[in-house]
This record gives C-alpha cells, sequence and structure tokens, in this order.
C-alpha cells in the first residue's frame, strides 16, 4: 500500500477528492441563486456568468499577477450581470425567467469574445492548502490539497443560514421573496431589494467561475463549464432554498461529477461521456423524486415563478 | 405600482394576447412588427458600439453583415441553408409557449433526432433512397419528439420544472451522442472527429434546382404554416391557447390539459428532432458532434423575437439565419472572433425581452 498502489480504492479517493474540488463552483453557484431566489426571482443566466466569471478572472490575474484580484474581477463582473438581470425583470411585463435565458447566452458569447486571447497564456492560479502533508499515500494527498475558495464557501452556507433567519437583511429578502405586497406595506422597494439579492447572487456566482478558470481545471477554454451553473440552479430547489443543504447538495454532485474522470483513471474508459454526464442525471433524478404535481413545494418562496 | 404587479409571475407572457376589437387588433399587428424591429435596431447599435471599442469601425461591420448575409445570391443561399433548421427548432420553443410552458431544450431533440435519423438509416442499406428518407425523417421526429415529451411529461406528473429539465436533457442528449459516436456507432476510419457511418451518398436530400439550397427549407416552411394553421385556425389550437392563457379556465370549460402539453410537447421535438435529420441527410451526412452547433439555442431566440407566432418564425429565422451566414466574413474581413455572433444573438435577445415592455405604450397606437 506504501508505494502508492492503491488499485480500486482509487475510485472512491477520487470521488472524494472531486467532492472537494469539483463542488466548489457548485456551491458558490447555489448559495448565489439561493439569496436571489429567496427574494422572488429566479435568474438562469447564472451559467452565463459562471463563464464571464471565469473568464475575467484569467484574464485578471495573466494582467496583474494577482490571481485574488481575479477572484474580485470575477465577482465583480458577476454582480454586473445579475444588476442587469435585475434592470430588465425591473421593467413591466418581462419574464424574468426569459431574461435568465437570453442572458445564458449574451454571457457565454462575450466571454467566448473576449476571452479568444486567453486561450494561450498562463495565468497565476489561486493556491491551495495542503491538508495532506501526514499522508504517504499520493492520491490522498492530492485529494487533501484544498483551495481556500472551498473553504469560504463552507463557512458562507451556515453565515446565510443563519442570516436569512435573524438578520434584518435576512428577513427584508424573504418577506420580498414571500409577499411583495408586505414588503411594500413595510415601505421597502421590491424591486430594489430583488437588485441587491441578484447582484450578490451574480457575485457569487462570478466567484465559483474564477474557481473554475484559476484553480481547477484551472486554464481558459471555451468548454470550461458545461451546464454547471445551471445545474446549480436546479441544485437550490431540491435543496429547498436551504443554504444548508446546497452545500451538502453540492458536495455530492462534485463527487458524482468526479465519478467519470476517477474510473477513467483506473482503466474503465466505457461510458466514459455517460458518467460525465451523471451531475445532470442526478439533478434530473432528484427532481423527479422530490417534485411533486400536487402541492408547491416546501420552503419555496411564494414569489417565485418556478414553483407557480 | 404597476410595474410591480407585473414582475410578478403572472406576467409570463409567451402566449399571444387575447383580441380584442379591429381597431386594437390592427394597432396590435403594427406594434408586433414596430417593437421587435426597433429592438433589433437597438441591439445592432449596442453591439455597433461593442465593436468600436476594437478599434473597428461599425459602417464596415454592418456593410460586411449585410454583403455576407444578404448581399449576394451566394450569401442568401448560405443564410436560407441556415434559417431551415432554425425554423424547425424555433418551433421547438414557439409551440410549447401557445401552453405557457417554456422549453428551452431544443438543442437536445436536435441531437436525438439526427441520432435516430442516422441509425434508421444505416438499418436500412438496401431500401431505395425514398424509403430510407422516409424512414429517416419519421425516426428524427419520434426520437426528438419523445425527448420533449419527456420534459413534458414530467411537468405534468411530476411537476418539475420544464425549463430545467429540458436544459439538462440538452446535455444527457450531448453525453449520449458522444457515448454512441465514440463507442458502438463509431465507424473506425473517422481518425480524428469520431463520426457514425456515413449514411450514403443516395440517401442524401439533395437541393432545391436551381439552387444551393437543401430540401429541408422546405420541411421547415412546411412545419411552420401547419404549426400556425393548427395554433390558430384549429379546435386544438384554440384549447391549447386557452389552456396556455388560462388554466384553471381551461380545465372548468373540461379540456384535458395534460393531453395538450403531452401532444404539443411531442409536435415540438418533432420539429427539433426534424432539424437534426435534415442537418444530417443535407449537410454532414453521418452524425457527430458538430451537429451540436447552437441551433437549439438560436432557436429560442428565433421564438422569442417572433413572439411565438409560428408564421413570423419564418422571417425570423431568415434573419438570424443571415446574422449566423454572416459570421464568416466579419472573421475574414474584419478579424472578429466567431463568438462575435454569439454576443449579437445575446444582445438582440435582452434588447427583445426588455421591449417585452413596451406593448400597450405607444401613443399613437393606443385607442382613445
Amino acid at each position: 500500500m506504501a508505494d502508492g498502489s492503491i488499485g480500486l480504492w482509487t475510485v472512491p479517493l477520487a470521488v472524494f477528492g472531486g467532492a472537494i474540488r469539483v463542488s466548489t463552483p457548485f456551491l458558490f453557484v447555489s448559495l448565489g441563486e439561493c439569496i436571489t431566489e429567496r427574494s422572488g426571482r429566479i435568474n438562469l443566466g447564472l451559467e452565463g456568468t459562471l463563464v464571464m466569471g471565469a473568464m475575467s478572472a484569467y484574464g485578471i490575474s495573466y494582467v496583474s499577477g494577482s490571481p485574488w484580484l481575479g477572484v474580485l474581477a470575477a465577482g465583480i463582473t458577476g454582480a454586473m450581470l445579475g444588476a442587469l438581470h435585475a434592470g430588465i425583470c425591473s421593467l413591466p411585463r418581462v419574464n424574468d425567467i426569459a431574461v435568465g435565458i437570453a442572458l445564458m447566452l449574451f454571457g457565454t458569447g462575450l466571454a467566448f469574445y473576449l476571452g479568444k486571447p486567453l486561450i494561450e497564456p498562463t495565468a497565476p492560479r489561486l493556491p491551495a492548502i495542503d491538508f495532506g502533508w501526514w499522508s504517504d499515500i499520493p492520491q490522498l494527498r492530492s485529494a487533501l490539497r484544498i483551495n481556500v475558495l472551498f473553504l469560504f464557501g463552507v463557512v458562507l452556507a451556515p453565515v446565510l443560514y443563519w442570516a436569512f433567519r435573524t438578520t434584518r437583511w435576512g428577513l427584508l429578502i424573504r418577506t420580498a421573496g414571500e409577499s411583495s405586497d408586505a414588503a411594500r406595506a413595510m415601505g421597502h422597494s421590491v424591486l430594489g431589494i430583488r437588485l441587491r439579492a441578484t447582484m450578490v447572487g451574480g457575485f457569487l456566482a462570478g466567484i465559483g467561475g474564477s474557481f473554475l478558470s484559476l484553480f481547477y481545471p484551472g486554464s481558459w477554454n471555451e468548454g470550461l463549464s458545461s451546464g454547471q451553473g445551471i445545474t446549480a440552479v436546479a441544485l437550490v430547489i431540491f435543496a429547498r432554498w436551504d443554504p444548508m443543504l446546497c452545500l451538502w447538495a453540492s458536495l455530492a454532485f462534485g463527487g458524482a461529477a468526479a465519478l467519470g474522470p476517477a474510473l477513467q483513471s483506473v482503466g474503465v474508459t466505457s461510458g466514459y461521456h455517460l458518467f460525465n454526464a451523471a451531475p445532470y442525471i442526478l439533478t434530473l433524478a432528484i427532481m423527479i423524486i422530490t417534485c411533486s404535481p400536487k402541492r408547491t413545494l416546501t420552503g419555496a418562496p411564494a414569489e417565485l415563478s418556478i414553483t407557480k | 405600482m404597476t410595474s410591480e404587479v407585473a414582475d410578478s409571475a403572472e406576467a409570463v407572457s409567451v402566449a399571444p394576447a387575447a383580441d380584442a376589437g379591429f381597431l386594437q387588433r390592427h394597432g396590435a399587428t403594427i406594434e408586433y412588427i414596430l417593437i421587435p424591429g426597433a429592438a433589433l435596431a437597438g441591439a445592432l447599435v449596442v453591439f455597433g458600439l461593442f465593436v468600436a471599442l476594437f478599434g473597428k469601425n461599425p459602417i464596415d461591420l454592418y456593410f460586411y453583415m449585410y454583403q455576407g448575409a444578404f448581399g449576394t445570391w451566394f450569401s442568401w443561399q448560405n443564410t436560407l441553408t441556415r434559417a431551415a433548421p432554425l425554423i424547425l427548432t424555433a418551433l421547438c420553443a414557439a409551440l410549447p409557449a401557445q401552453l405557457g410552458l417554456v422549453i428551452i431544450g431544443g438543442e437536445g431533440a436536435l441531437l436525438i433526432g439526427a441520432l435516430s435519423a442516422t441509425s434508421m438509416a444505416l438499418t436500412l442499406p438496401f431500401a431505395p433512397p425514398l424509403v430510407v428518407q422516409i424512414a429517416m425523417a419519421a425516426a428524427g421526429m419520434v426520437g426528438g419528439g419523445l425527448w420533449i415529451l419527456l420534459s413534458g411529461a414530467l411537468r405534468q406528473y411530476r411537476g418539475v420544472n420544464e425549463t430545467i429539465s429540458s436544459l439538462l436533457l440538452v446535455y444527457i442528449a450531448l453525453a449520449i451522442l458522444n457515448h454512441l459516436v465514440e463507442g458502438a456507432m463509431r465507424d473506425p476510419a473517422s481518425l480524428n472527429k469520431p463520426s457514425t457511418h456515413e449514411i450514403g451518398a443516395a440517401n442524401m436530400i439533395g437541393t432545391i434546382p436551381g439552387t444551393d439550397v437543401h430540401w429541408g427549407l422546405v420541411f421547415g416552411l412546411i412545419a411552420a404554416v401547419a404549426s400556425y394553421v393548427l395554433i390558430y385556425h384549429t379546435t386544438f389550437g384554440f384549447a391549447a391557447r386557452v389552456a396556455g392563457g388560462n388554466i384553471r379556465a381551461a380545465k372548468i370549460v373540461g379540456l384535458s390539459v395534460g393531453k395538450l402539453i403531452l401532444t404539443v410537447c411531442f409536435m415540438a421535438g418533432s420539429c427539433a428532432g426534424l432539424a437534426g435529420m435534415v442537418e444530417v441527410a443535407a449537410v454532414q451526412g453521418r452524425t457527430n458532434a458538430n451537429l451540436a452547433a447552437g441551433y437549439g439555442y438560436t432557436g429560442i431566440l428565433v421564438a422569442f423575437l417572433a413572439r411565438q407566432n409560428p408564421l413570423a418564425v419564418i422571417p425570423v429565422a431568415i434573419l438570424l439565419g443571415g446574422i449566423n451566414a454572416s459570421g464568416g466574413l466579419l472573421q475574414r474581413r474584419l478579424g472578429l472572433p466567431d463568438a462575435s455572433v454569439l454576443v449579437l444573438q445575446g444582445i438582440i435577445f435582452v434588447f427583445v425581452l426588455a421591449s417585452d415592455a413596451l406593448y400597450g405604450r405607444i401613443g399613437f397606437l393606443k385607442n382613445k
């Protein structure tokens, strides 16, 4: 065992490592979307935000030499796309789902356009903390090389859980999501609350994107995200708009997404593409199990168009 | 205040508005042309400014876009060839929209349709070409139809949101396609680009005489006109629009909403599946990952720009086909990246949706 040949144990180890590594973008997008949806609006455009975040993080990290500036740039880009979404949705008779689809196409297109010169160069990447120093097994050590952003995300989930329950801001967001009339009666601008909630959601989704280009897989190319953003939006639905459940669901998804590459590394290559589709199949399966035509989902914000 | 009310989900205005008096109807028709036209113009201006930021001359941009799309007979043919699948994938979004469903998975139905059609052609190696072509079209339509039917059925029986499920199914369809193309259905001779065996030159559907435009365009035109007749001139279409307008009213008058959803989703998927068959039988000659060229996504934009009207889908698809067709010229002459077409599409989409706010607010069209 000590010589690094751990046989089939590679697979669960890689899935475990993947759960941590691959789950980070899912985690950030789903936490961001959780905030937006709790305010009563759905932003399907986070797929585009994720790709734009990845591109701008890579670009800024390359130009400035600091990956953390890249992360910040990704967050700001995401917040700007969020503001665009919220701004258009504030117009009368505009459907938030359709705007999300539009921004999904716009964000991806813009990222591909601006990111063309970034495919070749190598940008400084985010550092990782080595939690596996005590082990001799290289696979375990690589699984335990954990990025700081993941730890931020893990801390953010309970913080959001607490904030939704106890802070003034959490209550305002929930009020806007449950009954816009009630929020208005309290003298608050529902559109303003949703604008801020969508911007914060976009900020987090942008950071999720920066993880893709600056840590894992750790480069910029046009195939970087294939549906992680939209999967994360679906994930919020079966996480019942609960940030803690978003955390567990993201970990499960990361594990599912790591299954294909893990099996390939031990020589199981048939069905590689099918295993790569595991997160989408898992999402669909969980949505089929947890949704019901007869009742609205428990925990669903009443103002959310997707649950009506 | 009104904006707040409209902001709620009841404002999902994908279904066409109900008719009112003659004057209003006239005004509405003008609006349906004027407002999307203005949105398109606005988007072109913004795209021009965007391109100017990168040091390109916007006037050159518009000139080459026109040249590449509609400037010559050659570019017209290129445009129409690209419009054919767009008409069909747009119907995949526009038909469910009559019922208030937002289906964005046309790309997946196109891929499954292409796979089904190719499989059908490969299982009939000795049949006469016409038989093979009809069987391919049928297989493509059934395959694509079942794919979107799945989203409709999940919506109807499990309450799963059809927008998200149809998009997830795109990624699953792509995985199935890659799996088969690199495995069971792979032509060992296709080394760099894993592909299925070719369906054979005799089985290709060919071009309309006197042009380089393939027959897929005619399939698209027929499908669009048939959808229009179905939606606006049959009891079935009327029932669908009632259910799309007010689902409770539809249930009260005894309409079987479930059956409507399933039928319409199947038809919508059939259109996109037929687009897949056309791409195989008229352009690619085989199935490979090239088929995922984004026609399904552009189709959504076409449907929204056409305000979900199957007849309006035709000119809009030609317009968007033209924008796609001009991409090559923009790349060669102006050195713009190929993604510039995607950026323009995104800008158009954003403008079109924002312009929804203008309906009923244009002074000179208002009834006094």
